[in-house]
């Protein structure tokens, strides 16, 4: 036994073959692609994407060959039945007004949400325990996650992959606004590449120059999707994406001029020989007739033209599967230049952002306002918000409202109608826009918070503030954080809308358009879906004066012991006087004879 | 004829006596090697690292725990067997100049946060009870693996505690306490499990020999940066971080063991010398009574370091393109441990393969094992 237990074979991945090889192990391919943004206020936004695709059905197939799928997650769809898995992980916050849409956001801190198979019995249980085991692999806080920070949203989280049924009981949604992120969440990030931050694009990830930005987003989204265009088969897709945003004036020393090298510190040298497809995208939308503006250097081979988030875009494209791009004598390094300063025009602003803000004074009770901006010029749309407030801020429903351009705008209280399931997956169901939706799900002290999920009809060109007043509540002793005079966070508002685009769409094959553009399947070509994130909340709660049981303690004594005690002793003590001895033994004999005589001693 | 046979003879017995010397020594090195395998008795090591204070100003505790991180992971031991608890988050706090970069020393020398750093407990979950749920192992069921110290009856282990702390108390984020009374036990509850071999307890505080007066537990040596009654002192502030970077001690060992390397000889007495009073200002005490072995024989890299036994063997087993024929082996060798049950993470990697030669032309495998696999296979009971 014990020899036996001594030798035994380890098997490793192996990747040749000469594996076990019985039958085909299902194929899987990774793209890769990095997208470099200028922004509009100069700047600079970089979106990495991995994407690996796994031709196998995980709930049916008994796998235990792991190739570019990473085992840690594959492992995790099957045991908890999963159907969608989305985590990110966000330092900072996506100034939309300024930088325009982005292709992905997520809110401040950790952001996770999961669908569930319908074969699982109890989906409380199951969530706790998938945060549990998040929470050790991303060397992050999930575990914190538990029913005070979980709702069941009904309308804004659809699913974004395949789906049989949309049955929202099977849906869980948190945010934990308080997480930090740093490099122990980039590290098993990182790890869980095929190539690892040793080939390819993921050797630009470094923990110092991808921290020294004003924004910085990973995230890992896993879902289920067509391995074909006919859908007779289900793939599982993993996308990891990581957005930063570098500040010009803190990492370009004020000039707009930008580089792989200034930014990243490393350049490009290989592929990852794992990677089917390994691209890097510029952006040279606006400059891309002018040549007199900017420069990009080295010259693409290549150009793509799309219509992107409801707009005419043009990328350079460097293929570095190329050997005229990238080879052994030389690394890519691409850098924009400008020319001369671009005119001074206003940037674009995007057709939806918002804001978020409390007002009021004092620690008794506020007002949280949310400002939903619709900049279009002639179309109004609508927008499903979601938000979610923790307990201890006792909202008053009654003084919910909503106002437009001077006037109120009631979302219609009719409830939905069950549709028909749609035959590809829709973000805003179509047949609520024309109705209202409103659904409130009040909190329960210490067992779950606030939910308010509602449609508003944005007018064109118009600003609506959605207001609501609440009360503090006063926390027990234990439940305050250990720097409670810091506040508490309340997690960001969600907004899901179909803006319309500038530009129709033409619907692209999924597998052949570039990651940036498959992110959201897009069904009607007029418009594009957007999620968008406002700013976490910070809100003061009445705080306790910690060291004040330890001060009434010694007070409380001091008094006793001084007041009480003296009376005590002053009451209960006997007082003898007593003479004080002196003389010596003349005085006693003296004394003896005064005795004799009865006459008083000496 | 005769001659030539004799010849022959005394030329062998002679040649016999020439390499007779070669021999022994040969033989008395394998026996010298074979003596330090047995030396210690331990199979694995681990490492609890924890860092109990929170707020920007006291960045110099949390550079104290990652500089002993580091250097115990340059030594050796993965991630998997170390458990860092980190009370505030320093490296992207806002007020760091340089996000991502936990310094230890004036003009940004040495970054001890690194490009690989795993933190087990973060912030808010460094607690005095998930510290001692970590050590006693009464963790809750839904605890990830990575946050559990798995060790067994042959596991050395490091704990390294900073922070501040007073006569008989250190202070854990500002709201609660633990007390040397509550640590010993915990002690003393590791060794009724079998938890650990020897352990070594390391501790940067105020008046931190207070800490470690109450054990009484066996196998135990414990290390202080300053006597009862004495205050630890911080070592130097930095103008750009604005404050102070490391505490003296913790400075002066992390210098100490930036030499050590997996194959020194170095011993304990050289680390009870370090930092003497002209140097920290406090007087460093420590404690070997519990311990059964004398500090002059006990390396630090039975406690820094991790030990990689290896035990050669001269089987081997032929791979077979047909796979049922060796899972069935793989099963029948691994008895009750099912093939999908065991874990191939990658963290495991390091611990468990010093080298596989794998000879595709014989189709034949000859693997190094470490005994460190044995305790693989202990783990799953947990």
């Amino acid at each position: 036994m014990a020899a036996a237990v001594r030798i035994f074979l380890l098997v490793l991945l192996l990747l040749g073959p000469g594996g076990w090889g019985q039958a085909e192990p299902p194929r899987d391919s990774l793209r890769e692609e990095l997208v470099i943004t200028p922004l509009p206020s100069g700047d600079v936004a970089a979106t990495f994407q991995f994407r690996t695709r796994w031709d196998s059905e995980l709930q049916r197939e008994w796998v235990s060959h792991y190739r570019l799928f990473p085992k840690a997650l594959g492992q995790l769809i099957s045991k908890y039945s999963l159907r969608e898995l989305h985590l990110s992980l966000t330092q900072g916050f996506w100034r939309t007004r300024y930088w325009g849409t982005p292709f992905l956001q997520a809110p401040s801190g950790a952001e996770l949400w999961a669908w569930f198979q319908e074969t699982v019995t109890d989906v409380d249980e199951s969530w706790k325990e998938l945060s549990n085991v998040l929470s050790g692999i991303f060397c992050a806080s999930l575990n914190f996650i538990d029913s005070t920070n979980t709702v069941t949203p009904t309308a804004s989280f659809k699913p974004l992959g395949l789906a049989n049924g949309t049955d929202h009981s099977f849906l869980r949604y948190a945010v934990l606004p308080r997480e930090v992120v740093c490099t122990e969440n980039l590290t098993p990030w990182k790890k869980l590449l095929p190539c690892s931050s040793k080939a390819g694009l993921s050797v630009l990830l470094k923990a110092d120059r991808l921290f020294h930005t004003s924004y910085h987003s990973q995230a890992v989204h896993i879902r289920p999707v067509c391995r074909n265009a006919r859908c007779t088969s289900v793939s599982w897709e993993l996308r990891q994406t990581l957005s930063v945003v570098f500040d010009a004036f803190v990492t370009g020393q004020g000039k707009k001029d930008w580089s792989l090298f200034r930014m990243f510190s490393r350049t490009l040298t290989e592929p990852c020989p794992l990677a089917l497809e390994s691209r890097v995208y510029v952006d040279i939308t606006s400059y891309g007739q002018d040549n007199e503006t900017l420069e990009v250097y080295p010259p693409p081979l290549t150009t793509y033209q799309d219509v992107i988030l409801g707009t005419r875009k043009t990328y350079a494209v460097y293929d570095l599967l190329d050997a005229a791009v990238v080879s052994n004598s030389r690394s890519l390094n691409i850098q924009l230049k400008w020319k001369r300063p671009p005119e001074n025009e206003a940037p674009p602003v995007p057709f939806l952002y918002a804001q978020r803000y409390v007002s009021g004074y004092g620690l008794q009770s506020g007002e949280l306002s949310t400002l939903l901006y619709n900049t279009h010029p002639y179309r109004a749309f609508p927008v499903l918000l979601l938000d979610s407030v923790p307990w201890y801020l006792r909202l008053y429903v009654h003084t919910l409202t909503i106002t437009s351009k001077g006037k109120e705008n009631k979302p219609s209280e009719r409830s939905p109608q069950p549709a028909p399931p749609p035959p590809l997956p829709l973000h805003v169901p179509q047949h609520l826009s024309s109705q209202g939706y409103i659904h409130y799900q009040p909190a329960q002290d210490r067992m779950q918070p606030h939910l308010l999920e509602m449609l508003i009809q944005l007018p064109a060109n118009s600003i609506t503030k959605v207001s609501i007043q609440f009360e503090r509540a006063l926390l027990k002793w234990t439940e305050y954080t250990p720097d409670p005079n810091h506040g508490f966070y309340v997690s960001p508002s969600v907004l899901s809308a179909l803006v319309p685009s500038v530009v129709a769409a033409k619907p692209g094959d999924w597998e052949e358009s570039p990651l940036f553009n498959s992110l959201f399947p897009v069904s009607d070509s007029s418009s594009y879906f957007v999620r968008l994130y406002t700013e976490p909340l910070l809100v003061s709660l009445p705080t306790p004066d910690f060291s004040m049981p330890y001060n009434v303690v010694c007070l409380t004594c001091t008094v006793v012991a001084v007041c009480y005690g003296s009376f005590y002793n002053l009451l209960t003590r006997t007082f003898q006087i007593e003479e004080p001895r002196k003389g010596g033994l003349a005085k006693r004999l003296a004394n003896l004879v005064r005795r004799a005589r009865g006459v008083p001693p000496l | 004829m005769v001659d030539t046979c004799f010849l022959s003879q005394g030329l062998t017995t002679l040649a016999g006596l020439l390499l007779l010397p070669f021999g022994s020594l040969a033989a008395s090195q394998i026996e010298d090697q074979a003596e330090q395998f047995f030396r210690s008795g331990h199979t694995n090591n681990w490492a609890v690292l924890v860092c109990t204070s929170r707020f920007w100003f006291n960045y110099r505790h949390v550079a104290n725990t990652l500089s002993v991180y580091r250097s115990v992971k340059r030594l050796g031991i993965p991630d998997s067997h170390i458990v860092l608890m980190l009370a505030d988050d320093m490296a992207c706090n806002p007020r760091n100049p340089k996000p991502a970069t936990v310094y230890s020393h004036k003009n940004m020398e040495l970054n001890v946060y690194g490009d690989d750093v795993e933190v087990d407990y973060r912030s808010y979950e460094v607690t005095v009870e998930n510290f001692l749920r970590v050590l006693t192992g009464r963790i809750p069921s839904s605890t990830p693996r990575s946050k559990r110290l798995l060790s067994d009856d042959r596991s050395n282990i490091l704990i390294y505690m900073t922070g501040h702390g007073g006569n008989g108390f250190l202070k854990f984020q500002d709201s609660e306490e633990i007390t040397n009374i509550e640590l010993a036990d915990a002690f003393e509850q590791m060794w009724q499990k079998r938890r650990y071999n020897e352990l070594l307890f390391i501790i940067d505080t105020c008046q931190g020999a207070s800490m470690y007066e109450r054990f009484y537990s066996p196998n135990i040596m414990a290390l202080a940066s300053s006597q009862v009654g004495e205050d630890s002192l911080s070592h130097q502030p930095d103008p750009a971080v604005g404050v102070h970077l490391m505490d003296r001690y913790t400075f002066y060992v992390l210098e100490f063991l930036e030499e050590i390397n997996p194959a020194s000889q170095t011993n304990m007495n050289d680390l009870f010398q370090v930092c003497p009073k002209s140097l920290c200002v406090s007087t460093p005490g420590h404690r070997t009574d519990l311990f059964q072995r004398d500090p002059k024989n006990v390396l630090i890299t039975d406690f820094f370091g991790s030990v990689r036994k290896v035990e050669i063997t001269t089987e081997t087993l032929s791979l077979q393109p047909d796979s049922g024929v060796i899972e069935s082996r793989i099963i029948t060798i691994l008895g009750n441990h099912q093939l999908e049950d065991i874990c191939f993470c990658k963290s495991y990697k390091s611990l468990f393969l010093s080298q596989v030669s794998l000879d595709y032309s014989r189709s034949s495998v000859s693997i190094q094992i470490l005994d460190s696999a044995r305790l693989f296979l202990k783990k799953k009971k947990y």
